[in-house]
C-alpha cells in the first residue's frame, strides 16, 4: 500500500527515423491518494495506456520521476514493484488449471504452498470462482477469464495497486456491469488503490471516486463525477463528459460578462475585462431552458429520448443544444432561451476562467 | 415447392474422381495386387496369399532398415524440434532484421533434394571437401564414404541443415501470434524466463509444433534422394533406409512381390504413427 506519485513524467515512444518525436505524455505531475478509486478517462490514443504502463513498470517514462511513497521507482524493474494490471483482452495460462492460474503470481514469488492455498481458496470466494477451481482455465467464458486476470492481481496481498485497462472491452454488454459492481464492492472490501483504464465515460463515472480526464497526453482535469460535470475546467472534458456535451459559444466580453451576440448573458462568474485570446461561454444543455424573454431561437430538431428531449436550437447559425423534461411543451411561437447563470462558464482559449474554479 | 431432380450434377465430381484415381486409387490397387501374387511377366499372375508379407517381416534385412530408419528419424527429430524451437525463439519479433532472417530461414528449403544431396557429399569430401579437408587437417580421421560413424553424422547433419528451417518457420508463426499482453501480464506476475516459456510460449505453439513435428516425422520417415545421392546407402547397409532399401529390391532385384508388400507395410506404419501422435496430441487438447 502506498501512495503513488508522479513528478514531471513525459514519455515520447521512439520516432520512425529523421522524425521528431511525439509526446505521448506531456509533464504528468499527479498524486493517486493509497486506498483511491480512480477512473483514467478520455479517448483512444490520448495516452491512458502509456500513462498505466509507467505506472506498472512496462514502460519507462523517458523523462520525469515515479515515487511509492518516498521510494523512487522509475526504473525498477515491473516484477519489483508490487502492482498488478488487468488488460484488456483476457490473460490465462492455459495449459493450468483455474487454481494454478491464481497461485502462479504467489508461486513465483515462492510462497508456501499451503499459505497459496488459502489465498486462493479466499480470492476465488471473492470471484465466486469456487466451483471452477479445478477446470482447465482454457475452457472458461470471456469473462470468466477476465476474473482469474483479476484474481491474479488481487491474490498477491502486497500489491500497491492494481491497474485496469479497459478490463470490459470483450465482455457481454449484461455480465459488463455486473463485473463492473463487482470490482466496485472488492474495491471497498480490500482497500487497495484501483486505477481503471476507460473510454466509456458511463463505467468511469460508476466505477470511480475520482476521474482523471486525459486529452492529448496531458491530464486535462482531477475530480469528482459531480466536478467534471459542473465544472468542465477543459472544453474538452465538456465536450466528453454529459450526453449530448457541453454548448461552447463564441463570446466578447463586457465588464466581465459575456456577450453573445449583442445578448448580455449572465454568469456568477463574470473575469476581468483584460482577457487576450479567443472567449467563449460554455453552459450544459440541461441548464438551457426556455423563457419568456432572452436569446431569440429557431427550432431546428427535437429527438424524444423517452425520459427527456434533446432540443437543438439555432441563433444566428450556432447552434445550442437544450435538455427538456419529456412531458414539457416545446413553444412555437417565437421561442427563446435563457442559460442559468450559475451554471453558465467562461472559457478563454480552451480553458476555464473567471471566478468559481475551485468553490 | 417441387425440386428438381437432376443427377446429371454427378458429373461435375467426376474430373475430381478420375483425377483422384489415377494419382491415387489406380497405382495403389496395383501395388496390392503385385503384394498377393507372383508374376513372370506376360500378365502371367500366380495366387501367393500372405507369402510375401510373412517373407518381408521375418526377413532380417527389413527389420535392420525399420530399426535404421526409426533411429534416424528419432534422431533428427531430436535434434530438429528443440534447436528449431531455440531458434525461432531467439529470432527478432519486430524491424528491418525479420525479414533478412526469414529469407535467410528459408534459403535451405528452395533447395531441390538431389541438390542438396550432391552439395553435402562435395563439401563433406574427405580430399577436396570444405568439411572433409578441415576435419582431416585438424587431426581427425573422417571419411563418410569408409566410417559408419561418420556416413551417419553427415546424414543427419545435412537433414539438420535441410529442414530445421521448417520447424523454425512454422515455430516463429506460433510466437508472433502471441499477444503482448501475455508477456506483460507475465511480467506483473512475476513469472521466470523458463515459466513464460513453459507456460505461454510452449502451449501457444502446440499447434504448429503438432503439425511441424508430424510433416518431419513422414518426410524423413520416407526419405530417399538426400542419403542416396551422399552416401548411396553406404558403407556397406550402414545408411540403407527403408525408401533406399525398397528401390533396391524393386528395381535392383526386380523382386516386384516383396516390395510391393513392403509398400504396404512401410505405408501402413507411417500411417499408424502419424495417428497415434496425432490423436495424441489432440486427446491432451481436449482435457
Amino acid at each position: 500500500m502506498a501512495e503513488i506519485r508522479f513528478k514531471n513524467v513525459q514519455h515520447a515512444y521512439p520516432p520512425p527515423k529523421g522524425q521528431k518525436p511525439v509526446y505521448a505524455l506531456k509533464e504528468v505531475n499527479q498524486i493517486w491518494e493509497d486506498g483511491g478509486a480512480y477512473a483514467l478517462l478520455g479517448p483512444s490514443g490520448c495516452g491512458k495506456t502509456t500513462l498505466l504502463n509507467t505506472i506498472s513498470g512496462l514502460l519507462t517514462p523517458s523523462e520525469g520521476e515515479i515515487y511509492f511513497d518516498d521510494q523512487e521507482v522509475t526504473h525498477l524493474p515491473t516484477s519489483d514493484r508490487r502492482i498488478a494490471q488487468v488488460f484488456q483482452f483476457p490473460v490465462v495460462y492455459d495449459t493450468m488449471t483455474v487454481f494454478d492460474n491464481l497461485a502462479f503470481p504467489l508461486r513465483n514469488r515462492g510462497m508456501d504452498e499451503t499459505a497459496v492455498k488459502q489465498r486462493v481458496a479466499q480470492i476465488a470466494e471473492m470471484l465466486d470462482l469456487t466451483a471452477n477451481l479445478n477446470k482447465r482455465a482454457s475452457g472458461l467464458t470471456a469473462d470468466g477469464k477476465q476474473k482469474i486476470s483479476l484474481g491474479r492481481g488481487l491474490v498477491r496481498s502486497d500489491v500497491n495497486a492494481i491497474l485496469f485497462d479497459e478490463p470490459l472491452t470483450v465482455i457481454d454488454p449484461h455480465l459488463k456491469w455486473q463485473l463492473r459492481s463487482k470490482l466496485k464492492e472488492l474495491h471497498q472490501q480490500t482497500g487497495v488503490t484501483m486505477i481503471y483504464v476507460t473510454h466509456d465515460q458511463v463505467e468511469a463515472l460508476t466505477f470511480a471516486d475520482k476521474v482523471v480526464v486525459m486529452y492529448d497526453g496531458a491530464v486535462v482535469q482531477v475530480g469528482t463525477p459531480v466536478e467534471l460535470f459542473n465544472r468542465p475546467k477543459h472544453k474538452f472534458v465538456g465536450y466528453f463528459i454529459g450526453s449530448p456535451g457541453m454548448n461552447f459559444l463564441p463570446c466578447k466580453l463586457d465588464r466581465g460578462q459575456p456577450v453573445f451576440h449583442n445578448n448580455l448573458l449572465n454568469t456568477s462568474y463574470p473575469v476581468g475585462n483584460d482577457l487576450s485570446g479567443r472567449t467563449e461561454v460554455g453552459v450544459r444543455p440541461e441548464f438551457v431552458e426556455f423563457t419568456d424573454d432572452g436569446i431569440p431561437v429557431v427550432i431546428d430538431k427535437i429527438e424524444d429520448l423517452g425520459r427527456y428531449q434533446v432540443v437543438t436550437v439555432k441563433h444566428e447559425s450556432e447552434v445550442i443544444k437544450m435538455v427538456v423534461d419529456e412531458d414539457q411543451q416545446i413553444p412555437t411561437d417565437n421561442p427563446k432561451i435563457q442559460f442559468n447563470p450559475d451554471m453558465t462558464r467562461i472559457y478563454c482559449d480552451d480553458w476555464l476562467v473567471g471566478g468559481g474554479q475551485n468553490e | 415447392m417441387n425440386k428438381t431432380l437432376n443427377q446429371k450434377a454427378w458429373w461435375l465430381v467426376a474430373p475430381v474422381l478420375v483425377l483422384v484415381a489415377f494419382n491415387a486409387f489406380i497405382p495403389l490397387m496395383t501395388v496390392v495386387n503385385y503384394a498377393f501374387q507372383e508374376t513372370f511377366g506376360n500378365n502371367v499372375f500366380f495366387w501367393e496369399g500372405t507369402t510375401w508379407f510373412e517373407q518381408v517381416l521375418r526377413s532380417d534385412r527389413f527389420h535392420d532398415a525399420l530399426v535404421r530408419q526409426l533411429l534416424y528419424t528419432g534422431m533428427i527429430l531430436a535434434i530438429e524440434v528443440p534447436l528449431g524451437i531455440g531458434v525461432a525463439l531467439t529470432m527478432p519479433r519486430k524491424g528491418p532484421w525479420v525479414s533478412v532472417c526469414l529469407v535467410l530461414m528459408a534459403l535451405p528449403l528452395l533447395i531441390p533434394w538431389n541438390v542438396v544431396g550432391a552439395m553435402w557429399n562435395i563439401f563433406a569430401l574427405p580430399d577436396i571437401g570444405l568439411l572433409g579437408h578441415t576435419l582431416n587437417s585438424m587431426g581427425i580421421d573422417y571419411n563418410f564414404t569408409r566410417q559408419p560413424v561418420a556416413a551417419w553424422m553427415t546424414t543427419v547433419l545435412m537433414d539438420v541443415w535441410h529442414w530445421t528451417s521448417l520447424v523454425v518457420l512454422l515455430c516463429y508463426a506460433g510466437l508472433s501470434s502471441i499477444p503482448d499482453d501475455y508477456y506483460q501480464a507475465a511480467h506483473i506476475d512475476g513469472a521466470s524466463r523458463w515459466a513464460i516459456f513453459r507456460y505461454i510460449q510452449l502451449p501457444k505453439m502446440k499447434r504448429v509444433l503438432t503439425i511441424a513435428i508430424l510433416l518431419r516425422f513422414m518426410d524423413s520417415f520416407m526419405i530417399y534422394t538426400e542419403p542416396f545421392v551422399l552416401t548411396g546407402g553406404g558403407p556397406g547397409n550402414t545408411t540403407t533406409f527403408l525408401s533406399i532399401d525398397l528401390v533396391k529390391i524393386a528395381l535392383g532385384q526386380f523382386d516386384l512381390g516383396p516390395a510391393a508388400a513392403m509398400s504396404l507395410i512401410y505405408f501402413l506404419v507411417v500411417l499408424l504413427i502419424c495417428w497415434v501422435f496425432y490423436t495424441l496430441m489432440m486427446r491432451n487438447e481436449e482435457q
